[in-house]
């Protein structure tokens, strides 16, 4: 059985989504002469890890069970991502770092290596990511895999949600030798666009960044944040945001605050899970497909 | 905008600042703003409910007390941010009836997602 014939049926209680198609001939020719392949990772995000309260009573069990669904997928991805808030926030320093070093426990058990991981505001906020860096790496940086480059974008480190200059320049210093077809995903914890301002759901100079990206003909962007599958285009640059692992919040200005949606008894995880990305002809086309934390 | 015109709002802001010049023109003496004093603190605006009558110049005076907290008021394309101990001053003139929320888009602790708050504009 073809891995897309199995995406098929996992998608099952899930949804698949076409995501981006802008292939050009460029882009395909690329393919062609690198002899690279189809491929795909999965995203998670927003565990929130130690949050304790109402929206999730079940949340000491949560994070480990989507780890054990992620185990038993059918075809294991290449590697995985996680788009930010591992942890919940907390005032005490001593409390953040406690919390890094469980959520390193639990998510050490997936068996599918490497995976990628990326802040959130509830990580790196208060300390200007120092807590982050100690325990997971630096907060953005690039890889490489099957010709797609990926680039992972810190905009939570700075309190008042920026990329900052810094960082600002070293993205346009990595695009500047690129191909303009080149393949290129962007991974982020919130969105680079003005999704929600009154919910703070934006990047304060979200827009620079994605002026850097602008010329490029093959950039798509995954990140979390919003507890949320969703999906938005700037221009020709598409933006997915997935679920999180603790409690869904209400559809983007539906409501007057992002109150967590409630509990549902009779249905545990509802709004939670993750999702498969498929990447094809070379990062030119991708397909999501949504899994809830545990499968039927 | 929650049944608030958006451009009208932002109209209102600028006409407000512009307005401000006109004694010096005209050698008269226009009505004083109604100075609203507030305060910030983690993780709450006091007051974070402020009623405003369409039309009326406000003048919002907020102390930052405990950290830089933002304000942030999406639908007047305005923020700021609160430096401690200082008293900002954000001159408004709502044009029409509506909300108009505003928040701390500085991220400042275990409860930041709670701090915000809104102008309730009536006719």
């Amino acid at each position: 059985m073809l891995r897309r014939d199995l995406l098929a049926l996992a998608a099952l209680g899930g949804g698949a989504v076409f995501a981006s198609g802008l292939a050009g001939c460029a882009t395909r020719a690329a393919a062609a002469a690198g002899g690279t392949k189809d491929f795909y990772f999965v995203q998670l995000s927003d565990a929130h890890w130690g949050y304790q309260g109402p929206a999730n009573p079940d949340a000491a069990v949560t994070l480990r069970k989507a780890v054990a669904t992620v185990n038993a997928l059918e075809v294991p991805p290449d590697f995985i991502v996680f788009t930010g808030d591992l942890t919940h926030t907390t005032d005490d320093p001593v409390e953040r770092r406690r919390r890094m070093v469980e959520f390193k426990s639990i998510v050490a058990g997936l068996a599918v290596k490497p995976v990628h991981f990326m802040p959130g505001e509830h990580d790196a906020s208060l300390d200007h990511g120092a807590a982050f860096k100690e325990n997971f790496g630096e907060t953005f940086y690039t890889f490489d895999h099957k010709g797609v480059h990926f680039i992972a974008i810190d905009n939570v480190s700075d309190p008042g949600a920026r990329i900052g200059a810094q960082q600002l320049a070293w993205l346009q210093a990595d695009l500047a030798p690129r191909d303009k077809a080149a393949p290129i995903v962007v991974l982020t914890h919130r969105p680079l666009f003005d999704l929600v301002p009154k919910w703070d759901w934006a990047t304060r100079d979200g827009a620079q960044a994605v002026a850097l990206l602008m010329p490029y003909a093959n950039v798509t962007v995954f990140y979390g944040h919003i507890h949320q599958e969703h999906h938005a285009m700037t221009g020709h640059i598409a933006h997915h945001s997935a679920r999180s692992l603790i409690f869904p919040l209400p559809a983007p200005g539906s409501q007057p605050d992002r109150t967590p949606l409630p509990w549902d008894a009779a249905a545990p995880y509802k709004g939670l899970g993750f999702r498969e990305v498929d990447a094809e002809d070379v990062g030119s086309r991708y397909t999501i497909n949504e899994f809830p934390v545990v499968r039927a | 905008m929650n049944g608030f015109n958006r451009r009208s709002a932002i109209q209102a802001a600028f006409a407000a600042a512009a307005a401000a010049a006109l004694p010096a023109v005209f050698g008269q003496a226009a009505a004083e703003p109604r100075v609203i004093e507030m305060t910030a603190r983690r993780y709450t605006y006091e007051p974070n409910e402020i009623a405003v009558k369409a039309g009326e110049r406000v003048v919002l005076a907020i102390r930052s007390i405990d950290f830089v907290h933002g304000l942030n008021i999406p639908d007047l394309g305005l923020r700021f941010d609160l430096m401690p101990g200082r008293v900002t001053r954000v001159e408004l003139q709502p044009a029409a009836p509506g909300i108009i929320d505003f928040l701390c888009d500085n991220f400042c602790g275990e409860g930041h997602e709670t701090m915000h708050g809104r102008l309730v504009v009536s006719a």
